[in-house]
């Protein structure tokens, strides 16, 4: 059991700490390990759980690894690979932070961060253009998202009530939407 | 008790933020309002670090701004408090995996979901635009139109953004070349 656990942490460390960007970018290796090497699961099964995962809160690349840690061993075996998959980042970023702040005052890292900034902008724009392009379907997704983008910039509303009302929205739309389709079914 | 207090506020995330690392940016950037932890140029220091780092973006988001408020161990308290509702959550549909799979109530949430978590990302990415490409302050004081812009950022926002939709090369490409410009152009 507990040489599983180790497996199982040291694994999700090494996924950690080589794949850039999380979630899709990781399928690879986790493709070699988990079906190739250890033969733990199939490429299906991993799908679904990569599917399942975009559904639910939280960050992506770690739902997929409390999905196959407690596959494989429990609870257990889900606790320890989400915290081999965050080791990494805890270590890495942790010594970023504790140099960038001894060298915030120095003129070319100021620079360099005002120019990182301009690109961070760039990249969100790229990041909600292709969210709209698959999020926002209809005249219904127009609308939800043009109303949250007034209400999150204009109001102090905590983006927490916004997800709920959303969500309750989302399935009070469909549930209209459906009866009207049945209603026309019916004629 | 800031330990307690990040924990709680990085739980709520990780319960809240629906769609993967991303998405925990409109909740960072309101927790920096309602508390006075940190700035909102952090934040873009923030984006730019998850992005050039490995490891999922959302929980380097969670690490650095817990390092930022309370050190070392700030990071850890708020990176496990973002991943213990992924946890709790995956072990419960683990063990009922095929209700929750085909589920329309989940379906329709979504529906509302996918749009409203675009807009809270795109209002986030107007802040950062703000921050990085406006001079707020020195509008305010000499009320001149011109002074509120930075020309020589604008411009290289939009070649920026070009170049990410041109060349679709990994993030932290654009975030190394934005870096040595903002040097050479002291901006």
């Amino acid at each position: 059991m507990l040489r599983d656990l180790l497996i199982l942490y040291t694994l999700f460390f090494r996924m950690g700490a080589v794949t850039f960007g999380g979630g899709y970018a990781m399928l690879p290796i986790l493709r070699r390990e988990i079906i190739q090497n250890h033969q733990w699961m199939d490429e299906e099964t991993i799908m679904d759980y990569y599917a399942l995962s975009q559904g639910l809160p939280g960050i992506i690349a770690i739902n997929v690894s409390v999905f196959i840690g407690y596959r494989r061993r429990g609870i257990p075996g889900g606790v320890a690979a989400a915290l081999g998959m965050v080791s990494p980042c805890i270590i890495i970023i942790s010594i970023i932070a504790f140099f960038l702040s001894s060298f915030q005052d120095n003129p070319y890292v100021q620079h360099a961060l005002a120019g990182i900034s301009v690109c961070v902008a760039a990249l969100i724009l790229d990041a909600v253009i292709s969210m709209w392009k698959k999020g926002v379907k209809d005249a219904f997704g127009i609308v939800v998202c043009l109303v949250m983008l007034c209400l999150s910039v204009f109001t102090d509303l905590s983006p927490i009530l916004l997800v709920i009302a959303c969500a309750l929205l989302g399935i009070g739309a469909k549930k209209i939407t459906g009866s009207v389709r049945k209603e026309g079914e019916g004629k | 008790m800031i330990y307690l207090q990040l924990f709680w506020e990085f739980l709520k995330i990780g319960l809240f933020a629906v769609g993967g690392g991303m998405a925990t940016l409109p909740f960072l950037q309101d927790l920096a309002e309602s508390t006075g932890w940190y700035s909102q140029s952090l934040i873009t220091d923030m984006i730019a670090i998850s992005e050039s780092t490995p490891g999922p973006i959302g929980i380097n988001m969670a690490t650095y701004v817990g390092c930022n408020v309370a050190g070392f161990f700030g990071g850890v308290v708020a990176t496990m408090g973002e991943i213990l509702p992924s946890i709790v959550i995956v072990v419960l549909i683990s063990k009922s995996l095929d209700r929750f799979r085909g589920s329309k109530l989940v379906d329709s949430a979504f529906y509302g979901l996918r749009p409203a978590v675009t807009g809270l990302i795109a209002a986030a990415g107007i802040s950062v635009v703000q921050v990085s490409m406006f001079h707020m302050d020195l509008y305010q004081q000499t009320g001149a139109l011109l002074d509120l812009f930075d020309f020589k950022k604008l411009i290289f926002f939009v070649l920026a953004f070009a170049a990410i939709k041109k060349f679709k090369l990994h993030p932290i490409v654009y975030i190394a070349c934005a870096a040595v410009i903002g040097i050479v152009l002291a901006f």
